[in-house]
Order: structure tokens, then sequence, then C-alpha cells
């Protein structure tokens, strides 16, 4: 291995000063990063933090709006992902970039298919794909259809496809995700291989046991900037995990002095949900919680561990595999999520722009829309009656433009999460479910969000409360549900003395073995 | 002046007026309407009246194109209807009563009805791609009305009574002018004075967010295409009772064309959302009142081709790359404004405050807009120690 | 190395194997509704399945199968053509219409094959980049051809070009036959087919080896299948729409000329509806209207199970015109369903 070291005097990809924004986000300022051949280099970050931008500079998806990329040397402008291939970068994404309805050996192949006499060459294709499946220990059928196997699967004939390019960098973006722990073995191995070739390998995953067993190098990210680029012998994990998370004092110093929660588990009476063995394949592993009325139950983790999965399993939004749910003492098994609503419980999705709000409709057609969905498309509300519940709440809830008739894709983050807040908060739920509620918002809207979060709970109302800041699952909360890698590691009570170092502890600890 | 300006139907309205100015230049009588044996007779009648149909049908089809649909069987279950209709009253030993006419009308509804219902059927509760379900009836459809009438012309001639759809006059006015106004405005009570108007939009804006709010997508979905099997087969008795023959091959061909291009000229887009009847009605007019103009400008024979140039200029302006690149060339010269939001500056911590319980019966609720600050029914957070 | 690890197996072998002939399960379920269609035509009609009545279905229904092939490609591609039957009779009248000013057939031939590929050009780009929706892109390109049709001529113009002339006359005799006619008299008569029959065999072929053995031809696959991750494979994704509509065109255009062949005419009328049949032979042949999933060779059978259909209606002079049209619908529902249950399966 030490004559890859000798190569890593010259990076073979960097890229410098990188700035990208769009219209109101400045997803990465003055970002420099390189990629050694020979080494694999994680990337890490948590959401927000310009990850997935930064590849989709390296890649091609993305113009760059200032700074330079150079491959081998010469500075390159891509202004699609063909040509970024073209350069030596290869690319594995998250989600199976593949094309499900063709052969595994088309898909490897695609694009390149050998040919004799212009004609396609059948029979070199699949010996050709034969020995690249072998190389990864893949035992499947060349010719057999790609969408016949599972997307771990899938991923693997991706990462042969992107590895038979030859290309000098290989970028994986979450690659596994969807594999079991066999599969991310042959993966660990098969990088191995690639890396001892001399290829410069991307990895980025949210998986800390596995960045730590194969990176070389380890880079973060944070709000857009570069936090440091480390060798991984020299960065323990929990001080990556407080370089990711960070700690924005400064901003929380604006706020009012918050409030830790009262140390008391507000557990007495019964549980309004709980859940047992409740689980997804591929999505969340089997689970146990209980949320009583009037208690805030946080859920912490690092982005890709679960939380939301969890929580959509809890409002019928996904279907479970396993596991049972009880509410109010009745079992149900949460096939929707009108069935979840007329069991009074609302779920605030963190994907504000595609799953919460209707853009092209008003404010006030927004803030009723789940009691007009309730009552059915026959009962109107009537004008009246829309008209002063919308001014009550943007009353309440200080929502800006104060117009009722503003379209809600003309409000800022803030607002629109009021907005979302609001026409939950008009069903009178008993459990409420927000996930990331105040993510890319303004600092006093943050804290007033925070503030309302905490006398929904005084006044009975059961909370469920994700988000990636830790000080704020700590001040809202009275029991906290910590995630890692798609499963509930612990559970634990909000006490005076719980600090976010200690939750970050038990999201870095090392994972028992199996 | 700005609202004026940014409002929808600023653009369908004008082209409509410019169209109807192009007329009158060049037939100097083209709005001359006169009154002989008490009916109103003229070219605008002539277009109001040709546009009837179209209307109907648009109407229906506006709903469906918002629930990110389509219905391509239009013309087949207007043709449906309309033979069936015809070969009943033809059939019929009295076919000028009345009651023979309301059983054939009631009759045809109610298979332009079932039509409905099973294309409904096919993509809200199979779902089936609205363009391939459509399209099974837009097939089998026309098939179903030559069988009906035997694959025979019919010339019902003998009803004086079922004219009166398509042809007659009520009160000096077209009576099928006066009916596709009637239905107009019953769609605008429907979609605006129940739910319907803004389910349909929240559905076809956002599927995912309405499902997650709890909208149930598909009974509107369902009866979106109902409605518009329901206007088509209207629509098939008006154009079957207006010409002297009713040929099954020819009632309402094309006429799921001229709907959707209404509609599209109208400003409801054709991915769905929010959609603006009085746009589809602007949309007809514009095609009748265009095909006016090229049949005595032109010719008759061009009026196809100068449909398919509005069509494409129509598409191409609410194509996104190209409204993109015509707002850098009108932009030019001047500085470039940014148009996203800045967040706003950190408000100071002001209380947000929970309403009170919302009584559930509008007839009890008393409360008025102002919110009490200190009230003793809101609670403001305090710091606890 | 990695061979300390077990290998990673992907799904059960039975289903691999099971996936790759799961693709041709529609296809076969096509080819078996010809043969009971035509088996219950022998029942009916005892000349059904004669040598020439066999041939008859391709030659009477000619010009459906480059409008189907062209379809093929199109929706493979994951759009939809509904121009091609206003393209055919564009085709058919300009080539009329310029026989008729003393043109020869040297010229008028590439003429139309140019026109049509022109329009497809067009659509292509209107739908590639100016991300316009293929189907009402198409839409407006219907009525534009048609229209055009209409500005050339009202009525249909005759042929009398000695080359069309030809091929409307022409019979390749294949081999003798006897027939029994119903009186009971015996003739031998020769088993033919038209030189417009082998045209459009020979565009089957063509296409056939396009879509399966060239880059291009994998292209149209990939990008109907899943056209995101196309782009991110560096496939020429947008070069591909714009090829797929060119030759949808040119396909029509081709049926244009055979139709042409066929009556001696140029007629703008022609044609009318067409694009549904087309449609509906592919469905019928298979081929996932979402796109990505279908054979070129299946649509040829949907084009051979819509002959049947027009042949029963021939052979039974009474039987109402409009059963034919509420026989394909039914089918197509038939085929729309089954795909339904296949997508929902696949998806598990």
């Amino acid at each position: 291995m030490t004559e890859s070291r000798a190569d890593s005097d010259r990076p073979v990809v960097e890229m410098r000063d990188i700035s990208i924004s769009f219209p109101g986000v400045k997803a990465l300022q003055n970002v420099a990063f390189r990629l050694f051949p020979g080494e694999v280099h994680a990337l890490m970050g948590e959401n927000g933090a310009g990850k997935s931008t930064l590849i989709k500079a390296l890649t091609g998806v993305y113009a760059i709006d200032s700074g330079t990329i150079s491959v081998k040397g010469n500075d390159v402008l891509f202004s699609g992902p063909a040509q970024a291939q073209q350069a030596g970068i290869a690319t594995v994404y998250q989600e199976v970039n593949l094309v499900t309805n063709l052969t595994v050996a088309e898909n490897i192949m695609l694009g390149r298919e050998p040919r004799r006499l212009g004609l396609i060459d059948w029979r070199r294709m699949r010996k050709h794909t034969a020995t690249v499946l072998k190389g990864l220990n893949l035992d499947i059928d060349p010719g057999s259809l790609l969408g016949a196997h599972s997307i771990a699967v899938q991923q693997l004939v991706a990462i042969g496809r992107a590895i038979d390019v030859n290309a000098d960098v290989l970028v994986l973006d979450e690659p596994t995700s969807s594999l079991d722990v066999k599969e991310v073995a042959e993966l660990m191995a098969v990088i191995r291989q690639v890396r001892d070739k001399g290829v410069a390998v991307l990895f980025v995953s949210h998986f800390l046991e596995q960045v730590y067993q194969i990176s070389d190098r380890i880079t973060v990210l944070r709000n857009g900037e570069l936090v440091g680029e480390y060798r991984v012998a020299e960065l323990p994990r929990l001080q990556l995990v407080s370089k990711m998370i960070g700690k924005d004092l400064a901003a929380l110093e604006a706020l009012e002095e918050g409030t830790k929660r009262e140390a008391v588990e507000r557990t007495e009476g019964g549980a309004f949900l709980a859940a047992k063995a409740l689980g997804r394949k591929g999505s969340i592993e089997p689970f146990d919680l209980e949320v009583h009325p009037g208690e805030v139950v946080g859920l912490a983790g690092l982005l890709g561990s679960g939380r939301t999965e969890l929580v959509r399993l809890l409002y019928g939004a996904d279907h479970s595999d396993t596991g049972a749910t009880t509410i109010a003492g009745q079992d149900v098994k949460l096939r929707s999520p009108r069935q979840a609503l007329n069991l009074k419980i609302a779920f605030a999705s963190e994907n504000r722009k595609a799953e919460g709000l209707i853009g092209d409709l008003s404010v006030r057609a927004n803030i009723v829309l789940a009691m007009q969905a309730e009552r059915g498309w026959t009962r109107q509300i009537p004008r009246r009656q829309q008209d002063e519940l919308a001014d009550r709440y943007i009353k309440a809830l200080d929502i800006r433009p104060t117009s009722p008739d503003t379209l809600v894709r003309n409000l800022s983050g803030g607002n629109q999460q009021k907005v979302l807040l609001a026409r939950w908060l008009l069903l009178e739920p008993n459990l409420l479910i927000l996930d990331e509620p105040t993510r890319g918002i303004d600092v006093g809207a943050k804290a007033q969000i925070q503030k309302l979060v905490a006398g929904l709970s005084e006044k009975g109302m059961a909370v469920i409360f994700i988000s990636a800041e830790l000080e704020e699952v700590l001040r809202l909360s009275h029991r906290i549900g910590i995630l890692r890698d798609r499963r509930m590691v612990d559970e634990i009570v909000n006490s005076e003395s719980t600090t976010v170092e200690d939750i970050m502890d038990i999201i870095a600890a090392e994972a028992q073995p199996a | 002046m700005k609202k004026l300006t940014s409002h929808r139907l600023l653009w369908p309205a004008v082209v409509l007026i410019a169209l109807l100015l192009a007329n009158l230049l060049w037939n100097h009588s083209f709005f001359d309407i006169t009154l002989r044996d008490g009916n109103l007779y003229g070219a605008p009648v002539d277009i109001l009246r040709r546009a009837a149909p179209i209307v109907l049908v648009a109407l229906g089809m506006t709903l469906v194109i918002a629930t990110r649909g389509i219905d391509l069987s239009v013309g087949a279950v207007a043709a449906i209807s309309g033979s069936w209709a015809s070969m009943y009253i033809i059939s019929s030993a009295d076919g000028a009563s009345v009651s023979v006419v309301l059983t054939a009308v009631g009759v045809a509804l109610l298979m332009a009805l079932i039509a409905g219902a099973w294309n409904g059927f096919l993509v809200s509760v199979l779902g089936i791609q609205p363009i391939v379900a459509t399209l099974v009836l837009m097939v089998a459809g026309r098939g179903l009305a030559q069988v009906i009438t035997d694959e025979k012309i019919l010339y019902p001639d003998n009803s004086p009574a079922y004219k009166l759809i398509g042809g007659g006059y009520l009160l000096a006015v077209p009576f099928s002018i006066l009916l596709a106004g009637g239905i107009f405005a019953l769609t605008a009570v429907l979609t605006r004075k129940t739910a319907l108007g803004t389910l349909i939009e929240s559905v076809g804006v956002n599927p995912e967010a309405s499902r997650l709010a709890g909208v149930r997508a598909r009974p509107i979905i369902f009866l979106a295409y109902v409605f518009s099997g329901l206007c088509a087969g209207i629509a098939g008795l008006m154009l079957t009772s207006n010409s002297t023959s009713a040929d099954p091959n020819s009632i309402g061909l094309f006429i799921e064309l001229d709907a959707i291009l209404a509609v599209v000229i109208g400003g409801t887009s054709l991915a769905g959302g929010r959609f603006s009847l009085a746009g589809t009605l602007i949309g007809a007019f514009i095609i009748e009142t265009m095909d006016a103009f090229v049949v005595i400008a032109i010719s008759a024979r061009s009026t196809d081709v100068f449909k398919a140039c509005v069509v494409i200029i129509v598409c191409l302006l609410q194509s996104s790359r190209v409204r993109a690149w015509l707002l850098n060339v009108l932009r030019w010269g001047r500085t470039p404004t940014r148009t996203h939001h800045e967040p706003p500056p950190p408000t100071a911590s002001k209380d947000l405050q929970i309403p009170s319980p919302i009584a559930t019966d509008p007839a009890t609720d008393t409360t008025n807009g102002s919110e009490t600050t200190n009230g003793s029914d809101t609670k403001t957070v305090k710091a606890t120690s | 190395m990695s061979t300390s690890l077990a290998p990673v197996t992907g799904a059960p072998r039975s289903r691999q194997r099971f996936g790759r002939f799961e693709q041709y399960t529609q296809i076969g379920v096509t080819a078996l509704l010809l043969v009971i269609m035509l088996i219950v035509g022998r029942l009916l009609y005892p000349n059904f399945t004669s040598g020439q009545a066999i041939f008859d279905l391709l030659g009477k229904n000619v010009f459906l199968i480059p409008l189907a092939i062209g379809m093929t490609f199109v929706i493979l591609s994951g759009g939809i053509d509904l121009s091609v039957g206003a393209v055919m009779a564009l085709g058919s009248v300009i080539a009329a219409s310029l026989l008729q000013a003393g043109w020869s057939a040297v010229l008028v031939i590439p003429i139309v094959l140019l026109a049509a590929s022109t329009l497809g050009l067009v659509v292509g780009i209107m739908i590639s980049r100016f991300e316009i929706q293929p189907f009402i892109a198409t839409l407006a390109a219907m009525f534009l051809a048609r229209g055009l049709c209409l500005v050339i001529t009202d009525r249909s113009i005759a042929i009398d070009n000695s080359f069309f002339q030809s091929m409307n006359l022409a019979h390749i005799n294949l081999w003798e036959q006897e027939t029994v006619n119903l009186r009971g008299k015996v003739r031998i008569t020769d088993v033919y087919t038209t030189p417009s029959v082998l045209i459009a065999m020979a565009l089957l072929l063509v296409a056939f080896i396009v879509l399966h053995y060239s880059r291009f031809g994998r292209t149209v696959y990939a990008v109907g299948g899943n056209e995101p991750s196309s782009r991110l494979m560096g496939l020429r994704v947008d070069r591909t729409k714009v090829s797929v509509y060119v030759i949808s065109a040119f396909c029509a255009g081709v049926a244009g000329l055979l139709f042409a062949f066929y009556t001696a005419s140029g007629d703008p009328v022609a044609g009318i509806g067409y694009e549904l049949n087309a449609i509906a032979a592919v469905v019928i042949g298979g081929t996932l209207l979402s796109g990505g999933s279908g054979y070129v060779l299946g649509s040829m059978l949907g084009v051979l199970v819509l002959a049947t259909i027009y042949a029963y209606k021939e052979f039974d002079g009474d039987l109402n015109t409009g059963w034919t049209r509420v026989m394909i619908g039914v089918l197509v529902l038939f085929f729309i369903v089954l795909q339904r249950f296949i997508v929902t399966r696949r998806r598990r």
C-alpha cells in the first residue's frame, strides 16, 4: 500500500474556492476539496452542509458560480454528466440510476456496447459482463432483467458499471444505504481493490462505521463551508460528530434564555400511542416507542439515521411490514394519512415543498386544507369561517405578509413553516409529529416555534419532535430517542444533567459487533 | 394597474378582443344583430351558437385536466348520446311529444354518465394512465354509436322539441347558448361554492402533499370524469339535434381537440393544478372567432393550419424555457433584480399563542377576529425554573 | 482478494430466468390471441385461412404496418405520436399533387419522405428542446398536417403516373393454389402479394435490427425506461428523443406512399383515426405505453390482430363496422389492464 502514498503528492482532482448559490441559498462558499489517487476520501456533513452540491458540481450536474475544478492537472468546465464521465469521473448515485427494464449486461455496457460491423455484438457483451460480475463476486445471470433483483444487487451492478469504465475517479454517493451486512462487506472489498489499483475514491456515507472502516481521509462540510480535511487516524469519532453538527452558539445566544425541560417524566397515565416492533424493510429496523399526552418525545440522530422513516410509519404515510400500533387503547393498522388524521394524529413533513405546501394556493387555502379534507368536498367550510380561522392563525403565529390571499410559494421559509403548523394545529390533534420544523428558518422564527411546541405540550398535546440541532431537542423534550444507521439505539430521559455531548456520545458510539 | 396586467385572463381576453376587431375590420357588418320572427340572428350569434357544444365539452375537460388527467373520449361519448337520442326519437311513434323527447334525453344522458363513470373507474381505482384509459372509450365508443344506429345516418326530422336543444330558440336567444351558459354557471357554483374546486386544485398542484393532508383524491378524480362524460353527452344532444343528419362517424369528431385547445388557451396548464372556467370560456370563443375570421379572410380550408399555429404558439409561451428566454431578452438593458426572498430580519421574540379551542359548529362560533394577548383562554409560555 | 467471501447471489435463479421470459409473456399472449382469432375465423368462414386470405391480411392493411413501426419507436421512448394518420394523408396528397403537376416518381418519392421527416424534426424539437408535452405537440402536428392537406386540395387527386400505377397493379405470384368457391367450382389461382407488402416487411426488418442491434436502439429503450437515469449515465437523451419523432414521421410518409400505391390517389381525409389504430396495434403487441418495454415484432402481431378483426367484417357483410371498433377497444382495454398488473407486480 505504501506506493500509493508516494503518489499522494499530486491530487488527481482539485477543487478550489468553489461557490454555488441558488435563489436565497448559498449552497457552497469557497470550498476546497482534493482527491488523491489510491486513496479513499470520505465527504461528511449534515443536511444543508453542501455535500451533494459539491458532488454534483464535480460530476457535471451543477454549474459552479466561481472557483476552479481541475482534473489531472487540467482545468475543466463540465456542461453535463456526459462530459464529466469523459474526463474520467465515474459516479454511483444514492438512488440506483440504472434502467430496470433492461438486462444486467445492458446496464453495465449501455452506451459502450461492443460492436462488430456496426452492430452490437451480444456474445462479446455477455462475456465481458460476466467478467465484471465475477470481479464483484456477484453470482447473477448477465442476461437477467435488472429489475428482477433487489435494490442492493442493483446498486452493486451500478458500481460494476462505474468500475468497468476504468475511471480515474470513482464517486460513491451513499452506496450502502440499501445493502445488508454481507453486501456491505463485499462492497468494502471491491473498494479496496479499486483503491489499490490507483483510483481515487470519493466516498459519501452517513454510516460512521463504514467511513472509519474504509477511508484514508475525511473532509467535513458544514452550512456550505469547509470545516477541514483530516487523515482518518487523526480524527476520533466524537470529534468528527461534533465538527459535523457544530454548535452555533452565537446564533443561539441571541435568543431569550431558553428553558430546560422540567425533569419530569410525563409518562403517567396511559400512552396515547404505543408502537411495538414496528418496522419496514429497507427503511427502519423494528422499534418500540410510546408517547404520552402532554409529553414531547425528541428524536435525535444524524441525517439518514431513520428518524423520518420512523415517524412516517406512525402516520400511515408508509406501510409497516412488522409490528403493531395501539392508539388510545385500540389496535390499529395504519394504512393511510387519512386514517391517522381521523385518529387525531398530525404530521408536518420535513420536506415542506414537496410534501407540505400547495404552492399555487393561498395561505388561507393551505391553512384550512386538512380541515376541509376531513369534511369532504360537499361541505365547504363557509368563506366567512375560513377567513376568520386564517386571520386567527396568521395573527397567532405571526405569519407575514398578513394577507391570507398571498400565494404560499411567495412566503419565506419560516412563514411557510408556520402556515403548515397552522394547518395541523387547526385540527387540534392529540399527537403532533414535527419533522425538522425549524430547518431553513431564520433564528427569530426558530425561537417562536420552539416556544410554541413547549406551550402545546403544556396544554396536553403529545408531540414528537425531530431536529438535527441537538440543543433544540434537549431544550424541548421530556424523553429522547436516539437513532443511528436506521435503528433506534437508545432512549433516554432528559434530565437536568443531560448534555448535548451525552447525545453525541450515543450517536457516535461504535456499533457492537452483530 | 398592476393587478390588471398580472391577471391570468388578461392575455386571452386581449387576444379575443383583437380577433373580434379583426373580424369587424374585414366585415363591417360583423356586429349586426337582427331580430327576425322574434329570434336573434347575426355573426356573433352564430359564433356563440357554434361555440356552445365546445364550451360544454371544454368545461368537463377543464376539471379533468386540473386533476392531472385528460379525457380523449368526449367525442365518442357525444356520438353515443346523440345517436341514441336520435334513434329513439325516430323509431318512436310520436317523435314530437315531449315525453318521448324527455325519455330520449334522459336515457342518453344516463349513458353518458355511465361512460364517465367507466373512465373514472379506470383512472382513479385501477390507476391506469388517463390518456390510455380514455383512449379505449374513444375507439370503442364510436363503434358503439355505429352499432346503435345500425350504421345508418339518421334524420331526426320529426321532432321540433328535440330540435330545440341544438337549433331552437328560447326567448329570442338560441337555446344552445342558454344551455351552455346555464351549465357554465352551474359548474362555477359547483366548483367554487363547494370545496370541489379547491380540492381539485390541491390534488392537481401537489398530489403527495394533498394525500398527507388527508385529502381523498379518488372520489374527486372519479367525479371529474363523470362530469366530463355528462358534458359530452349534452354536447352530443346539441350537435345531433342541430344538424339535419346524425352521422355516428362524425358527431363530435375532433371535438376533444378543440376542447383541449380551449382549456390550454384559457390558461389552465396541461400539467394540472389551478384552473379557470372563465379562461376556458374565452378560449372556446377565441377558437370560434378565429375560425370565423380565417374563413372570411383567407379560406375555409385554412382553419386547421391556423389552429395548429395557435396551439404551438400558446404552448411555447407556456413553456418555462421559452419564458425564461423571453424574460432575458426583455430584461436586457435593465439591471437584474433578485426576485428571491431574503429571509426577514430576526423578529424580536414575540410570543406565539395557541388559539383557543375552535367550536366545530359554525353556528355557535362566536369568537371575533381579534386575538386577546393576555386573555384567560390562551396561555403564553413562561419560563419555568 | 475477495474469494474468501461467499459470492453475492442476486434474486433466485428461477426468478432471474422467469424475469427474462416475463418480457415475452405479453407478446406470447398476443400471438395466442391471434391464433385463436384465426381459428375462430376459420370455423365461421371456410376460406378465412386460405393462402390468399392470409396474405390479404397483410396486403389490405399494408399502410398500418409502417405506422405501427414508427409508433413503436415513439412509445418505446416514452412518448406518443397522434399525428401519424395526418402525416400519412399529407404524404399521399403531396405525392399526388406533384405527380399531377408532372414531376417524376424518382423525385416525388424522396420529397415526400423528406417533407414528412422535416415535420417530425419540428415536433421532436418542440418536445425535447422546448419541453412541450408529446401529446399536445403531436396534436398540433396533426392539425397542421391535416390543414396543409386541405390547403393543397379538398378532394382526392387521382394519380396516373406509370410507376405508381404499376405499383398499384403489381402482383408478386408466390405459388399456385386450388380454391373452391361457394358453388363448388374449382379454380387454380396464384397466391400473390404486392411489392408494398415487401416494402413494409423490409421496413420491419430494418426497425428490428436498429432496435436490437444498434446503440441507438438500446438508447431508445433506456430513455423510455428511465429518462433521468439515462441522462446521468451519459446517454444522448435529447438527440434520441428528436430522432424517434423523425422516424415516426418518416414511417408515416412511407405509409402515405403505400396508400398512394394502393388507391392510386392522394386523399386529404385519408387515415382519420389511423393513429389510434397504430397505438392499438402497439399496445396489443405488448409494448408498455409508459415506455421502455416492448418489441416491434409484437407490434406487427398487433397489426395482424387488427387485420383479422377487419377480415371478419369483410367475410361477413352483415356485420356492423361498429363492432370492429368495439372489439379493438375491448382488446386494447384487456392489454392495458394486463400491463397494469404486470407493472404493479414488478414494483413489488
